[in-house]
């Protein structure tokens, strides 16, 4: 044990932390700073500047354009990039991308690959639908395969920036026989085939980033399907179990927390700044070291993970991490909120695309996107897996019942 | 930072884990004398753990201190080890002329000789600058009187370290002295008290003691950044007796959630009691990692940067102790709030831990007086 990282994985850092700082375009930094709507090519110039530097998928295999960086490595990285207020890597690089390396064709790793490293494709996640959300295994969109072509027919749902995708990665049924997990199969389908239609969802925050996909008798190529029919449930949690070094967000949390010190700086109660006032001080110090626990955690069990030889960062304590991560960021939102005061009413959707331009804010300039920020939250105990199913797992592996 | 253990500590960790299980087991099946148990610490070199290899002792650090610590947690043994061993020795090593170096430290790694630090005084609560014992110079000795409170130990050391104000005002950083005061000099007397997790203790009152003048570590008014630092060397000790505490009762709550049947089924297959427990995991690994940093945080050279990550852990663990205690009394149902069955042990020894050197509300205030370390970018 030292306090200190290696010298060279320190360095490492800085390495990151410059780049970032000195290709991010500003424009976009402001954005996520100040937690308005990012767009498609907000994402996209991002992913493009990743890739001239060739560290737009650190993840996947050398020969595929990964960079053979440790466990610890790809944590800081992502840690450095997300605290550098760069917008996340999504879009199905480290969902669909790895399933594709490991169980795709020559062809559709030709296909797909090199386009999505390029920022030229972007896939639509097609898991959950209506009837089936925890329960995965349960979903019902259905296929039946006519000739050299899969026709499917049903709903998903909670697309996140399905307008923006090219193509969508899907579980489909293809047997009714069995148990439900036998009967699962993975196509890709392109977001123009005629038939697959797409409605946005409007949320709780005022966004409108959700979508449901709708399928009338969509044809996919058999050639889209990846690995072997009725095999897709083993694909899917392949997916599903990748990518899980940074699943805590400390990168996200501790760029919440400069913002929280920045309002608490700015929003003053009769003539006190509230970060010099004690109840203040101290709500903020105690996310602190919440924060501070975390990261001490994640360090911990990606570097165990790491001596331990898994190569694939934590395994069930994932979920620890998920279930922790979420929460704090959710108090920090609480916290933001509580900090803004009576300029948390006011709500307008313009603002939070494009920020007050020239006209005047109401109240401080930083108080307009608090509350959408706050109630977008929300989700992220819901995604990736429920933070209820999180602990179902826990508690499996702790009892072993 | 770098959480893994390197070769000699992973052996430490399980030759003190063999240790404190033996030591439960025998005291167990029959008790002991006490200064029979602790000469066995100091027979396996534990009680050297802190001490230069100048002095005959392994040279261990805040790592080295935390490991010993766990493992005496996870089986609740209560010898002195936080006190003597984390605090005092390092302490003396520090402070104390040639000649404490020669006559104690041999002593203590041998355990033949017990030094309890004795700093916080009733109306202290936690402030380690509250001293208002005076020491007053009289030809070479130096009178001592005043009082100090629950002394862990105090009733089977040899000697105390005791804070005392040589000059300036109660509350002043300077005028801070440290002197040694044997326990059976003339006017010390203790009020024996047992604590909560049933350890030996006292209130120690000195009326005029004299004491020789060269029984003082260090030079006159200066001490109170070293007692800092032994206090914080303790929290980050205590930290890691707790998280054994936390993960002995984790498990033994696992266990009786697997065994225990009621409704046909055992009781682990509820949800409700499920995520309760996942709960006490999550509380428990954060108590770990934290703790294991600011054990690392304990050697390091910024005092700022120590404060911050001791009082994180003592704030953390703090919060993780009441969790897990409660929860895991809750979960045992009315079975855990017998005296016989022990998981209530736990949560009384997290419950003293908790009240040690600075309580939740205490660190939490001196973290927030610290400053954020440099180089976040904005």
């Amino acid at each position: 044990m030292k306090f200190t990282l290696s010298p060279e994985l320190e360095a490492f850092r800085q390495d990151v932390r410059r780049f970032v700082a000195d290709n991010l375009s500003p424009a976009t930094r402001a954005k996520v700073d100040e937690g308005r709507r990012l767009v498609k090519a907000d994402y996209v110039d991002w992913y493009r500047i990743l890739h001239a530097k060739g560290w737009i998928t650190p993840g996947w295999p050398v020969e595929h354009g990964g960079t053979d960086w440790s466990p610890l490595e790809r944590y800081i990285f992502e840690e450095e990039t997300a605290l550098g207020g760069a917008p996340p890597v999504t879009g199905g690089i480290n969902m669909i991308g790895p399933v594709l390396i490991a169980f795709g064709t020559p062809e559709q790793k030709a296909a797909y690959l090199p386009a999505m490293r390029r920022g030229d494709l972007w896939w639509a996640q097609g898991f959950s639908e209506p009837g089936s959300g925890s329960d995965l295994a349960s979903l019902s969109t259905k296929a039946v395969l006519e000739g050299d072509h899969y026709v499917v027919n049903g709903t998903k749902i909670w697309q996140t920036q399905a307008a923006y995708a090219d193509m969508m990665f899907a579980l489909v049924r293809t047997r009714f026989e069995g148990k439900p997990q036998e009967g699962i199969t993975l196509l890709l389908l392109d977001m123009k085939s005629p038939g697959l239609s797409i409605q946005p969802i409007r949320t709780i925050d005022g966004g409108q980033e959700l979508y449901q996909c709708f399928f009338d008798n969509v044809r996919v190529p058999i050639e889209n399907r990846v690995g072997a029919d009725s095999k897709g449930w083993t694909y899917a949690k392949y997916l599903l179990g990748f990518e899980r070094h940074g699943i805590a967000g400390i990168g996200h949390a501790k760029r919440q927390m400069v913002r929280i010190k920045r309002i608490a700086a700015a929003e003053q109660d009769r003539g006190t700044r509230l970060i010099d006032q004690p109840r203040w001080g101290e709500r903020i110090a105690l996310l602190e070291i919440e924060l501070m626990a975390l990261e001490c955690l994640s360090l911990r069990l990606i570097q165990e993970s790491e001596m331990m030889g898994a190569g694939k960062g934590p395994g069930v304590e994932a979920s620890i991490l998920k279930i922790r991560g979420t929460e704090l960021r959710q108090e920090m939102f609480e916290l933001l909120t509580d900090l803004t005061g009576p300029y948390v009413i006011p709500f307008d959707e313009e603002v939070m695309r494009s920020g007050w331009g020239n006209a005047a804010p109401v109240g401080p300039a930083h108080a307009a996107t608090i509350a959408s920020n706050y109630l977008d939250s929300r989700k992220i105990s819901i995604y990736g897996g429920a933070n209820e199913i999180q602990r179902n797992v826990l508690a499996k592996s702790i009892l072993g019942l | 930072m770098d959480f893994i253990l390197n070769e000699e500590q992973m052996l430490l960790r399980d030759m003190a884990a063999r240790f404190a299980a033996d030591a439960r087991a025998r005291q167990e099946k029959t008790p002991e004398e006490p200064g029979r148990r602790w000469s066995r610490f100091a027979e396996l070199g534990l009680l050297g753990l802190t001490l230069g290899e100048a002095h005959g002792g392994l040279g261990g650090g805040g790592v080295e201190t935390m490991i010993v610590a766990e493992e005496m947690g996870r089986q609740l043994l209560t010898e002195p080890f936080v006190p003597a061993v984390a605090m005092v020795s390092p302490l003396i090593g520090e402070l104390g002329s040639k000649d404490h170096h020669e006559q104690i430290l041999p002593r203590l790694a041998a355990g033949e000789v017990l030094v309890v630090p004795a700093f916080l005084e009733p109306e202290a609560r936690y402030d380690l600058a509250q001293v208002a014992t005076i020491a007053r110079a009289d030809g070479d000795q130096v009178r001592i009187t005043g009082r100090k409170a629950v002394v862990l130990n105090a009733p089977q050391a040899d000697l105390l370290l005791v804070s005392t104000r040589s000059a300036g005002a109660t509350g002043a950083m300077e005028g801070i002295s440290l002197y040694l005061v044997p326990c059976q000099a003339p006017g010390v007397s203790l009020r024996a008290i047992t604590t909560l997790d049933g350890r030996p203790a006292a209130e120690v009152n000195f009326d005029a003691v004299a004491v020789a003048a060269t029984s003082r570590l260090g030079s006159a008014g200066t001490a109170l950044p070293a007692i800092e630092r032994a206090v914080d060397r303790g929290i980050a000790a205590l930290a890691g007796e707790a998280v054994g505490a936390m993960a002995a009762l984790l498990d033994l709550t696992a266990e009786y959630l697997r065994t225990r049947k009621q409704f046909g089924a055992p009781i682990g297959k509820f949800q409700a009691l499920q995520h309760k427990l996942v709960d006490m995991r999550v509380a428990l690994e954060l108590a770990r990692s934290v703790a294991a940093a600011a054990a690392m945080a304990v050697d390091i050279p910024d005092a700022e940067l120590r404060r911050r990550f001791i009082s994180a852990a003592k704030v953390q663990v703090t919060r993780s102790g009441r969790l897990i205690g409660q929860a895991a009394i809750q979960l045992h149902g009315a079975m855990g709030m017998t005296e016989e069955y022990g998981a209530g042990r736990y949560l009384k020894r997290l419950v003293v831990i908790g009240a040690l050197y600075g309580d939740f509300a205490h660190h939490l205030e001196r973290f927030a007086a610290t400053a954020e370390p440099a180089g976040l970018p904005n």
